[in-house]
């Protein structure tokens, strides 16, 4: 029971230490700045879908046209 | 129109497309990722990188199967949208190549010397040579079929050329880089579908990600198909 207990805290262990080492942007997640990035991604989709919507529209009537 | 409408009408796949994407941008960021030490934040390029191939891969194997169906009918339309569908392809395959280039030169590269010299061992990556053969064998495609002047030959020759080129495309891109030692992921078992090759957090972007950029691909393709329809009745007239 004790080895299965130690080995269970040493898993944990590593598993925290493990995830302590490596620097990541937590930062980032933590004061909520991510969002900023999101938003700008999105936006730029926005952008580009409705750019191929417009495009879309025109072929049709181009298409009703002919 | 048709009595049967056509897919390149329709707008619920092309809204779901949209809907996939919007969700990769937003999941694709806030998603908990494995703590890589080379890797860090970059896993995520997964969701942009990779799925650039992967819709690549998507829209090449569309294309091949509209050259089969030319083949099988002789309708031009088809072959029309084969080479919109290559056209497209290449463009993903390019932006691929370009990310991973962005990609790697921060991750593969050795920080304590300057780019240039871990530029010999990075451009002697299989990979990075398997998919610049797929992307010039397409590449001649495109050559090939804009020196031939008949119509009805340039359908056939590149018709039949699409499927050679499809032939190559995937020992080029996933065997010949698995036989020789690589730096890039993936080298071993069946990379991006095994199911324990990555974090199932990741999964649950990454999947509806490649469906997503492809949809996009085939969406843009299907209007670049009905533009080339309406130049190509203006030329009959």
């Amino acid at each position: 029971m004790k080895k299965i207990t130690g080995l269970f805290v040493f898993l944990l262990l590593n598993k925290f230490l493990n995830a302590q080492d490596v620097k990541m942007a937590d930062v980032m997640r933590e004061n909520g700045k991510i969002y900023v990035v999101i938003a700008v991604m999105l936006t730029i989709l926005a952008g580009v879908v409705f750019y191929l919507v417009r495009l879309e529209r025109k072929i049709s009537r181009l298409e009703k046209n002919k | 129109m048709a009595e049967r409408k056509n897919y390149m009408y329709m707008s619920w796949w092309k809204i779901l497309g949209v809907v996939l994407l919007a969700y990769t941008f937003t999941a694709g960021l806030l998603v908990n990722v494995p703590r890589l030490p080379q890797l860090q934040e970059t896993i995520r390029n997964l969701f942009f990188h990779v799925c650039m191939w992967f819709g690549m891969m998507i829209l090449f194997t569309i294309s091949f199967i509209q050259a089969i169906k030319f083949l099988r009918t002789n309708k031009i339309e088809y072959d029309i949208a084969s080479r919109q569908y290559i056209g497209v392809g290449m463009l993903f395959g390019l932006l691929g190549y370009l990310t991973g280039t962005i990609w790697m030169s921060y991750t593969w590269a050795d920080p304590n010397n300057p780019a240039y010299a871990s530029f010999g061992s990075i451009a002697r990556e299989p990979k990075l040579i398997g998919a610049a053969i797929a992307l010039l064998v397409y590449a001649a495609y495109l050559v090939l079929r804009d020196s031939i002047q008949d119509m009805d030959k340039k359908a056939r020759i590149s018709a039949v050329y699409n499927i050679f080129a499809f032939a190559m495309l995937f020992p080029s891109i996933w065997i010949i880089p698995r036989l020789l030692p690589s730096l890039h992921p993936g080298g071993e078992g069946n990379p991006a579908l095994n199911f324990n090759d990555i974090d199932s957090n990741m999964r649950l972007v990454f999947y509806p990600a490649v469906i997503g950029w492809s949809l996009l691909g085939v969406w843009i393709t299907t209007l670049k198909i009905r533009l080339k329809k309406i130049s190509e009745q203006k030329l009959v007239q």
